[in-house]
């Protein structure tokens, strides 16, 4: 007889996963309608799993026969991944309703992906990776293509999907190999295996280096990155905006976790293609944005930039370096979201949306808030002190420094250098341009997303050190 | 009797070229669409296949479990690549790879 695996640490998942169906249920039977409600209810939803996930942080156990793992770690992730989602429901309200696509599945496909990457966050195991993972791809799948009349979103949707599978299917290959070679596909069991023997077999580096590949397809890193350009530039505006921040934050820690946990042992192996990854991500994202016009494209390259900022935490592979990626991923969750929200408010007095860089222009004497928000969230996403953004980039710039990567960090500095171009051209487009035609006003959910991103962001500087504290915590649960 | 038995290797060997076969399927493919979704699939049964046979090699279950897992998983993954297919098929009339290419750069 097994027995009833302990629930309580897995409460806010449970949570989310029953409320999500209740939800489904509530769309079906009320049918388009319901939309709004279902909205406010989603948000409603993913406050409570944040709230049970901060009250729970103190809990570190592991449960489900070893499969899951709730510890400080996986809280912050949580946190992150469940207040990004929140935010960008509340974004995307706006977009919804003009566009005429507001379907309630859009809120519930979008709690269950940040189930799904709660649960990847949470993984103990290959298995419960897995299925983390594919519940979260599965639904960003959908999302993408969810305003299905429009060529552009099943395109993207059809691309996402046949990149996404074949990482999945590149990671699930590396996973089997793994567990092959150690006999076990439980984090500690592998780990356990990896430290008794003392020269690694060619098939556990061969299922890392395929592992490895996964992982970097799914956080975008080059050279894996060919869909996010694509695939963000297609995808419905909110649905970028999302891509762009929980699975991204979800994808980062899942890497790190796996990286340090199983794999910890082993760092040797891994840390130099960790910082390649890094660099060439830096360096791609820095480049290949200053020549695109379309700006849900520039942000794509500006996201994969930051990846690679992020990358650079875990290359260092130290409490330090984890700790610098955890507070990077929170200020970049906080600006990144901000910047979306101003491209979201991007509707002409006609009701068409634009999305070119040049359609900016002059936004500071017709919109002057929002241009000012924008000029915020852009000098931060460059790393201009003393916005957040350079607070990220201090971190992990210093624990790259401190595990003694030092190529790393001046590519990381000569990047910053290069990405300030594109970022300060919008500025300069927004600031000194011919006015372009005006902007509708932005709506009160959009506005009200856009102004408590700006504050963070710009008054960050006044209170980093709980939330550095925090992280730091979150990180040393990763070194026992 | 004795059940001839076949090496490990053996069944890695097939698993890692079927997985090949998979990969460059999605890479080389130049028509259709659906050739893809077939090359996903064989990806996942190279790997459900490696899976087996290491669960019988090392005589554990989990290795089996995990089979059963992913082949849930790429039903499901199969009827949501079809379903985008079917979207996509509406909008533009063709399941050409080379048509899809409204974004590029």
């Amino acid at each position: 007889m097994v027995e009833f695996p302990d629930i309580n640490p897995a409460i806010a998942e449970l949570w989310l996963a029953l409320a999500a169906m209740a939800l489904l249920l509530v769309g079906v039977l009320r049918g388009d309608s319901a939309t709004r409600s279902v909205l406010w209810l989603g948000v409603l939803t993913l406050a409570v799993a944040a709230w049970l996930v901060w009250s729970n942080t103190d809990v570190s156990a592991v449960t489900f026969s070893g499969m899951y793992v709730a510890d400080h770690f996986g809280a912050f992730a949580k946190v992150l991944i469940l207040v990004g989602s929140a935010l960008t429901m509340i974004l995307s309200m706006d977009f919804l309703e003009k566009e005429r696509v507001g379907r309630p599945e859009f809120p519930v496909l979008v709690i269950f992906a940040s189930l799904g990457m709660m649960v990847m966050v949470a993984a103990n195991d290959l298995l419960s990776l897995y299925v983390g993972l594919e519940l979260q791809s599965l639904s960003l799948y959908v999302l993408a293509t969810f305003q299905r009349d429009s060529e552009k979103s099943t395109e993207s949707g059809l691309k996402y999907f046949v990149l996404g599978a074949l990482a999945s299917g590149i990671l699930l290959y590396g996973a089997t190999l793994v567990y092959g070679f150690t006999g076990t596909t439980s984090f500690t069991g592998i780990a356990g295996a990896l430290a008794s023997s003392e020269e690694q077999s060619v098939g556990i580096l061969f299922g890392l280096a395929f592992v490895t590949a996964g992982l970097a397809f799914k956080v975008a890193a080059v050279p894996f990155h060919m869909w996010t350009p694509d695939v963000y530039e297609g995808a419905p505006t909110p649905v970028t905006a999302f891509f762009s921040l929980a699975p991204k934050v979800a994808a980062l820690a899942l890497f790190m976790r796996v990286m340090l946990g199983p794999f910890g042992g082993i760092s040797d192996d891994w840390v130099g293609i960790i910082g390649l990854l890094s660099a060439t991500s830096m360096v791609l994202g820095a480049f290949a944005a200053i020549g695109q016009r379309n700006i849900k494209r520039l942000m794509a390259y500006s996201s994969i930039g930051h990846v690679g900022y992020a990358l650079m935490g875990l290359a260092a592979s130290s409490p330090g370096g984890v700790r610098g990626t955890l507070v990077y991923l929170a200020i970049y969750v906080a600006m990144n979201l901000g910047a979306w929200g101003v491209i979201l408010s991007m509707r002409r007095l006609d009701g068409g949306m634009v999305e070119n860089v040049e359609d900016l222009a002059g936004m500071a004497r017709s919109r002057p808030l929002l241009a000012a928000a924008m000029a915020i969230f852009l000098f931060s996403l460059a790393g201009v002190p003393p916005l957040a953004g350079f607070f990220g980039k201090f971190y992990v710039f210093f624990a790259a420094i401190d595990a003694e990567l030092y190529l790393l960090a001046v590519i990381g500095v000569l990047a910053t250098v290069v990405g300030s171009y594109y970022y300060l051209r919008i500025v300069q487009v927004m600031y000194f341009d011919e006015p372009a035609p005006s902007f509708v006003a932005p709506a009160g959910t959009t506005g009200a997303v856009v102004a408590v991103a700006a504050v963070f962001t710009l008054f960050f500087f006044l209170f980093p050190a709980p939330f550095v504290a925090e992280a730091n915590l979150a990180a040393l649960a990763l070194f026992p | 009797m004795e059940p001839l038995a076949i090496p490990l290797g053996h069944f890695l060997s097939v698993a890692a070229v079927l997985f090949t076969l998979g990969v460059l399927g999605i890479f080389l493919n130049r028509k259709n669409v659906i050739v893809i979704l077939m090359s996903v699939e064989l990806m996942l049964l190279a790997v459900n296949l490696n899976l087996v046979a290491f669960s019988a090699h090392l005589g554990d279950m989990v290795g089996q479990v995990f089979a059963m897992f992913v082949l849930t998983v790429a039903a499901a993954e199969a009827a949501i690549g079809l379903a985008i297919l079917v979207a996509h098929f509406r909008n533009r009339g063709t399941v050409a790879v080379e048509d899809i290419s409204l974004m590029k750069g």
